[in-house]
């Protein structure tokens, strides 16, 4: 069992939660995830590392609820515990020497591009971040990244905190402004790396992007997470989560993305009449 | 006076019709009057032909004796001398050709039910044994166990009742290894493994999950956090796709995947169990093994009309045990021989729609000392399907050795190993089963947990 030592809500939608793993916390790097289930029934689910604290020993996990497993994961309080939580999993981001670079997070993406800004900050590295999300009460972690970066744009696509637009756009300005960027870290919805990932390799900016794939075990095991970049198919658990932009195959990660859309449904109504069940009663 | 009878005493099961609508075990075990009988065939030879065949040791004769004379207890307690998993073995072993190959009755007839006879004994005492905590001396030294399956289990029970403390390391959520994700609860319940690990654990074994030993822990911080020695035991975890186009479609999965979702996650109570698993009208599974024929249950039981075993080979090659063979067949699966996979054919939207194969024909005897299949030219047809599964084996996972580099292993990826010790190429670290051998056998697994253990003993006592 896994003790949730902090709770924070960070939008209506997107939770935090801070987890007493004290192995796990030891060996996290940016990059690397961890599998939990949050119950006997429960199913095993993969959440990238948002923070850790080697001292503390504790992994902090950042999720929106889009389904029935984080919900019920979203319902956990502080004290409450997690019943498994195995990590880190995956292989740490690689950067090689990075002299300016721009960390891009779309929606719950942007948590966990902040621990990679915060690594590249740490490193030394001129970092912009660039966040984008749905409308104004959707924004998550501005002072956090502000904290770790020379810039931070924070564009909505409603354009209701004032900024409106795609967080491509406001690269493709920077980068045309002049800004040498060695490195973009772009991670969230599939068709927002997509679409960064073809705006860089036009500029030729190497470009990371952070899978999250349908996986099972996360060792290696089932190959439910494969991806297929430049041509090989790679296991997203093992080979990844990280992988060069350009040459992964995102059509077909959008496709295999929706193996289960209707499982997914069913479970959530499933759980969602239950609840409303218990309120009735 | 011995029995004579030609067959072995038939085991109840299930009738096939019933079975494929549930996931309960098929075979049924015998009774005690069954047990009495069939061990009465034995004709208990002197020189013991049966115990070369098993790879733990099992002493055979000795047993089968005690439950002719209504022993069972006793003949629990022979058994267990050198095997501490009987029930399993007595179901997943592939005694035809182990034990009972080698069994004098066997020459004009059936040989004795070794398996079901084992199996009996096992299911007689976890009935009606009384739990005790058995008290050894203990040598306050600490020994990992990396991984949970059979040779895991095996190593790890052996070293705690020789006085060692054992830490097992385990990366699922449950342990047990391929005994949980890989054989189906109708062929294994998964009650059963539980009750054996208990018992393993009543030897004062500590089994910790969700620690994936590579990541987690590296060989090395095992070693710094006062284990002496290290028995890897992580199986063959890494799924083997075939390369051919499509495989990447919506509906293709690797058997691991297919059955790890069914009986790890328990997807066959989807949605009581939150994990899906998708299975269509018309279901290939590709591969002639023991993997391929379990997957190929599951998905008839999991509400396929149609389910295909595609093999390239014909049936007297196909590495899977008779009786698996037996009950697929019985359970109307459709055996596709000497038929090979070219392709897989999606729709527009990225799902399957069919199999194109080609038929092949049996050529000179390859490095398997199997008759090689070839293509024949022309032959390619469709198979009309919604899912593939791919069950063409599996290789050891490659976790430890990334993280390990001094850690010798074969191209291919299996740990290299003394045969005899289990030693590796780093001191003070064992490793055995299918982590060395490839995919192989749960009973060959448990044989190097064994041999392993022993080894390790030998290591620390010389220290």
């Amino acid at each position: 069992m896994f003790k949730i030592v902090k709770k924070g809500v960070l939008n209506p939608a997107v939770k935090l939660l801070e987890v007493e793993a004290p192995y796990i916390a030891r060996k996290a790097e940016p990059g690397q995830f961890i599998i939990l289930r949050v119950n006997e029934e429960g199913e095993r689910i993969p959440l990238t590392i948002a923070d850790f604290n080697r001292e503390k020993g504790t992994v902090t996990i950042i999720f929106q609820e889009v389904g029935k497993t984080t919900q019920l994961l979203g319902a956990l309080n502080e004290g409450e515990s997690i019943l498994d939580f195995a990590g880190p999993l995956g292989m740490p981001t690689h950067y090689g020497e990075v002299k300016k670079a721009a960390v891009i997070g779309g929606g719950l993406g942007t948590a966990i591009a902040y621990p990679q800004a915060k690594k590249l900050h740490s490193m030394g590295a001129d970092v912009d971040v660039i966040a984008g999300f749905r409308n104004k009460d959707l924004i998550i972690l501005e002072e956090e990244m502000k904290a770790v970066s020379s810039r931070t744009f924070i564009t909505t696509d409603d354009g209701s905190n004032g900024n409106k637009g795609f967080v491509s756009d406001v690269l493709k300005r920077l980068i045309e402004e002049g800004n040498k960027y060695d490195l973009v870290v772009v991670i969230g919805p599939l068709i927002m790396m997509k679409v960064v990932s073809g705006i860089t390799k036009e500029y030729g900016i190497k470009t990371i992007v952070s899978m999250n794939p349908i996986m099972v075990d996360g060792t290696g095991m089932c190959g439910g997470c494969r991806v297929t970049v430049g041509g090989k198919v790679k296991f997203a658990c093992v080979d990844g989560p990280d992988f060069d932009g350009h040459e992964v195959d995102f059509d077909e990660a959008m496709r295999r993305q929706l193996m289960y859309k209707k499982e997914e449904r069913h479970s959530m109504e499933g759980h969602r009449c239950r609840l409303e069940g218990i309120k009735n009663a | 006076m011995p029995n004579m009878s030609l067959k072995k005493m038939q085991m109840p099961e299930q009738e096939p019709e019933k079975r494929v609508k549930n996931f309960l075990e098929v075979a049924l075990g015998y009774t005690e009057e069954m047990a009495v009988e069939e061990a009465k065939r034995c004709l208990n030879c002197k020189h013991k032909p049966c115990t070369k065949g098993c790879p733990v040791n099992v002493k055979i004769p000795e047993f089968i004796t005690l439950v002719a004379e209504g022993k069972f207890e006793e003949a629990y307690l022979k058994i267990n001398e050198t095997n501490s998993l009987p029930a399993i073995c007595g179901r997943v072993c592939p005694q035809e050709s182990q034990c009972e190959k080698f069994c004098v009755r066997g020459k004009k007839g059936e040989p004795v039910g070794i398996g079901r006879l084992e199996r009996f004994v096992a299911d007689w005492y976890m009935a009606n044994r009384k739990i005790e905590q058995t008290q050894v001396e203990r040598k306050n030294r600490k020994v990992a166990v990396v991984g949970s399956g059979p040779a895991g289990l095996t190593c790890a029970g052996d070293l705690a009742k020789m006085g060692y403390d054992v830490t097992v390391f385990e990366a699922f959520h449950t342990p047990g290894g391929v005994l949980v994700y890989g054989i189906p609860e109708f062929r294994l319940p998964k009650e059963l493994v539980n009750k054996e690990i208990d018992t393993i654990r009543n030897l004062g074994v500590d089994i910790k999950t969700n620690m994936v030993i590579g990541r987690v822990l590296t060989l090395d911080e095992l070693k710094k956090e006062g284990f002496e020695a290290v028995f890897i035991g992580t199986g063959a975890g890494l799924p083997s796709f075939m390369g051919i186009s499509g495989e990447n479609l919506n509906g293709v999965y690797s058997a691991n995947e297919f059955l790890t979702r069914i009986n790890l996650m328990k997807a066959y109570k989807f949605p009581d169990c939150d994990t899906p698993v998708k299975v269509g009208r018309n279901v290939a599974v590709v591969g002639g093994g023991n993997v391929a024929m379990d997957a190929a249950r599951s998905a008839k039981r999991l509400g396929a009309e149609n389910v295909y075993i595609v093999y390239r080979r014909s049936e007297e090659e196909m590495p899977a045990r008779l009786e698996e063979v037996h009950h697929a067949k019985e359970e109307g699966i459709i055996f596709k021989l000497l038929t090979n996979p070219t392709k897989i054919i999606g729709t527009e939207d990225g799902w399957v729609k069919g199999m194109e194969c080609i038929s092949m024909e049996l050529g000179e005897p390859d490095s398997s000392g199997r008759r090689r299949p070839v293509p024949k030219a022309g032959s390619e047809h469709i198979l009309d399907l919604e899912t593939v599964i791919i069950a063409i084996g599996q290789s050891p996972n490659p976790l430890i050795k990334s993280t390990t580099p001094d850690l010798e292993t074969q191209k291919w990826g299996g740990i290299i190993t003394d045969e005899e010790t289990g030693a590796t190429s780093i001191e003070g670290v064992y490793a055995g089963g299918d982590a060395v051998t490839g995919a192989a056998t749960v009973i060959l697994a448990m044989g190097a947990g064994k041999k392993a253990a022993a080894a390790i003993d030998k290591y620390l006592s010389e220290r």
